[in-house]
């Protein structure tokens, strides 16, 4: 199989700060997913209460974890983005 | 199920998956680095790179086994698609930078760059060949079940022909996911949900759920003559027998010579019988449906609502509904199931299909399969986080995921095709929970496999949408096999018998090891595919998470995050997440149903594995670790 990389990495100035970015991501989304279990196990009635528009809890966590992993990937991209921006470009001028 | 083969959805269905191969063929001839392989250097755009992201990652598997699942237990179904979506953002924030930086695509060759060591080639390819194995498996039953309803063969014709294809192509020419290909299959699944759903809100809801040409099934309800419990007469009926499985009364009637079974339901103490389906032994090695030959096509397709409420009133059917009114509705309406119950009566086996009437509130929570309400057990409770935890853990176990986000020269390009991917993909998945309850309540259900309600639903509004839908799963599930099957055959030809046992072939000889385990994994997986029949492909594919978070997410999490960590604590920490993961998949209800045992006998109560084998995993990495520590063994990426 292909083992070699096909992106060229470059100078990297920002892969501390944007891997301790990803852990706190992480452990933000295993918060609110978690919350879904821990409502679903100790709590089961809770999701069936009504929240807005006729959907259950159940239904409005659901999409929300969804749409909260593509918004919490958003924001986690475009602030990767700018910690490359900004410690390679320092570097370049210095 | 029986089915009639059509000529057109045939027709659209070969031109498709033909244009998929010859493009995938076309691509693998001009391609021959990684860089083209994969993204064809900087030259893509990177909405179709975002798109191709999507393509990947969206198998077969999210397609037919969620929208099945969600067909026939509801909610529970919904949790894969939030566990997968989570899965992918999880492999982002942790694996993805840190990986990235390693300048690898994959764990295994993160793992054995940084060790050399070779208990972690041997156990990391064992590992490997494993997990390719399990996805194997869902893979091949949902090629299978999408053959049966296009071209009329059995199930195991569906996994000959794929297996054989597959072998074929990696034996002779090799095929690559190239990102044209994955981004055509990407859009089209997308665009193909999006039209579903639009058709599905369209149609509304309606308590005969007639499909063009084909008139929806009206199951009877009979008033017996009752002796305390036991059914004495059924006007225009002959009683043949009554049985009693599992606390739940079935009596065969018969009528003009056929035998038919029929569910004995005591409400308010008022008698009656439902109509169930029925596939029987018959004489000599023949298979009745609802007591007749298949050639007489005496069997239904399933699935409708008995009651469809709107804002309080009960009505028989609606128009157009909107995509909130559309959930709403369902909850306060009541859903007709179908569940099976399986006998024998006369020594013959019988698998009836009863009517499970439920209520929309039930099927708009979870608990239906993965019960964790009032009353469950512990075990129930307990596999639910099991299999949460196992969705979530997976997909970072199984970087090859993220290959693409490692493939494109242009940061700012590869960041703008991530978030449409991500956008793409959590679209996706919220539409998933229109197809499945689409097919729920429209009369399109195989009751002899879930897999298909999407599909189905298709068919119910098109055959050509059917057969192009049928035609894009199909291909995907080639390019998925094909890829499981090259990697399992690396696993064997290059890391075991090359890195590990040092066997010293000439490059030609290499070659000929390779295709023989590609064609020794290949009959294998068939072999595999055929004994899953009638298994959801998401369940199974919640097994390979399961495997793979147990066996590789510990290891990789130690090499990416944790500076004492050593090749013995690796090696000894995927060996343990392996063998326990497997261990209890192999002694779950699940598998001793498929053993001919009674699942309620099994020796535990968990069918996911995840919750004990992950921290064992983790366990066993860090006290391995500990007791073998050597000094400056590994440079931690992320401390």
């Amino acid at each position: 199989m292909l083992h070699e990389p096909a992106a060229e990495v470059g100078i990297e100035n920002a892969s501390k700060k944007k891997a301790s970015l990803g852990v706190w991501f992480f452990f933000l989304y295993l918060i609110f997913y978690g919350g879904f279990v821990v409502i679903g196990v100790l709590n089961y009635e809770l999701l069936a209460t009504e929240v807005v528009a006729g959907l259950n809890l159940a239904l409005v966590y659901g999409i929300g974890l969804i749409v909260f992993a593509v918004l919490l990937g958003m924001l986690y991209n475009f602030l990767c983005s700018k910690y490359e921006d900004d410690l390679n470009t320092k570097e370049v001028q210095e | 199920m029986i089915y009639e083969v059509s000529y057109i959805a045939i027709f659209f269905f070969v031109i498709f998956v033909g244009l998929v191969l010859g493009l995938s063929f076309y691509f693998a001839r001009k391609t021959s680095t990684a860089s083209s392989y994969y993204a064809a250097g900087g030259q893509i755009h990177w909405a179709v790179n975002g798109i191709a992201f999507a393509g990947d990652y969206l198998s077969a598997a999210s397609f037919l086994g969620i929208c099945g699942m969600i067909a026939t237990v509801g909610f529970d179904g919904f949790l894969y698609s939030i566990g997968f979506l989570a899965g992918w953002i999880v492999a982002l924030f942790l694996i993805a930078e840190p990986l990235k930086r390693l300048g690898k695509y994959t764990f295994t060759d993160a793992l054995n760059s940084t060790f050399k060591s070779r208990a972690i080639t041997l156990t990391a390819a064992i590992s490997t060949l494993i997990v390719s194995i399990f996805y194997l498996i869902p893979q091949m039953v949902g090629a299978g079940d999408l053959v049966t309803p296009l071209l009329g063969f059995p199930h195991w014709v569906g996994v000959v022909l794929v297996g054989a294809v597959v072998i074929y192509i990696v034996a002779s020419a090799g095929m690559t996911s190239t990102t044209y290909v994955q981004f055509i299959k990407g859009a089209l699944l997308l665009l193909l949900s999006i039209i579903l759903t639009i058709y599905i809100l369209k149609n509304g809801f309606t308590l005969n759920p007639d499909q063009k040409g084909k008139t929806y099934h009206k199951f009877l309800t009979l008033s017996p003559q009752m002796a305390d419990t036991n059914v004495v007469s059924v006007d225009g009926w002959k009683v043949v027998s009554q049985q009693q499985v599992k606390g739940k009364n079935f009596v065969k009637l018969e009528q003009t010579g056929i035998e038919r079974w029929f569910h004995l339901v005591n409400k308010e103490n008022t008698y009656s019988l439902k109509e169930a389906l029925s596939i029987s032994d018959g004489d000599s090695g023949t298979k009745l449906y609802n007591g007749q030959p298949k050639g007489n096509a005496n069997f239904f397709q399933v699935g409708h609502l008995s009651k469809i409420i709107v804002d309080g009133k009960e009505v028989d059917k609606t128009g157009v509904v909107g995509p909130f009114q559309f959930l709403s509705t369902i909850r306060e309406s009541e859903i007709v199931r179908f569940s099976e119950v399986k006998f024998t009566d006369g020594g013959k086996k019988v698998s009836l299909f009863i009517q499970n009437v439920t209520s929309g509130e039930d099927f708009m929570l979870p608990g239906l399969k993965y019960k964790i309400g009032k009353g469950a057990s512990v075990w129930s409770r307990l596999d639910f986080i099991s299999l949460m935890l196992a969705l979530f853990l997976g997909t970072a176990a199984l970087p090859h995921i993220l290959i693409r986000y490692y493939t494109v020269k242009s940061q700012r390009d590869a960041r703008k095709s991530t978030i449409l991917a991500i956008a793409a993909i959590g679209a996706f998945y919220v539409l998933t929970l229109y197809m499945g309850l689409g097919a729920a309540i429209n009369g399109v259900q195989d009751v002899e496999s879930s897999n298909m309600a999407a599909p189905l639903l298709a068919k119910g509004f098109g055959v050509v949408l059917f057969s192009i839908i049928s035609a894009v799963a199909f291909a995907t599930i080639l390019g998925t096999v094909a890829g499981l099957i090259i990697a399992s055959s690396g696993a064997i030809a290059h890391d075991l018998m090359d890195n590990y046992f040092k066997i010293d072939l000439s490059d030609g000889k290499k070659v000929k090891a390779g295709k023989i385990a590609a064609f020794g994994v290949g009959i294998f997986a068939i072999g595999l595919g055929i004994a899953f029949k009638g298994m959801n492909v998401s369940f199974l594919v919640g097994w390979a998470f399961s495997i793979a978070a147990s066996a590789n997410l510990p290891a990789i999490l130690f090499l990416l995050f944790w500076k004492r960590t050593t090749a013995s604590g690796i090696a000894a920490s995927i060996v343990v997440g392996i063998t326990s993961s497997l261990l209890i998949i192999l002694t779950s209800p699940t598998m001793w149903d498929r053993y001919g045992l009674d699942a309620a006998s099994a020796i535990h109560k968990l069918d996911n594995p995840a919750i004990i084998s992950f921290p064992l995993a983790v366990l066993t990495a860090y006290v391995v670790s500990l007791m073998t520590k050597k000094s400056g063994n590994v440079k931690v990426i992320s401390s």
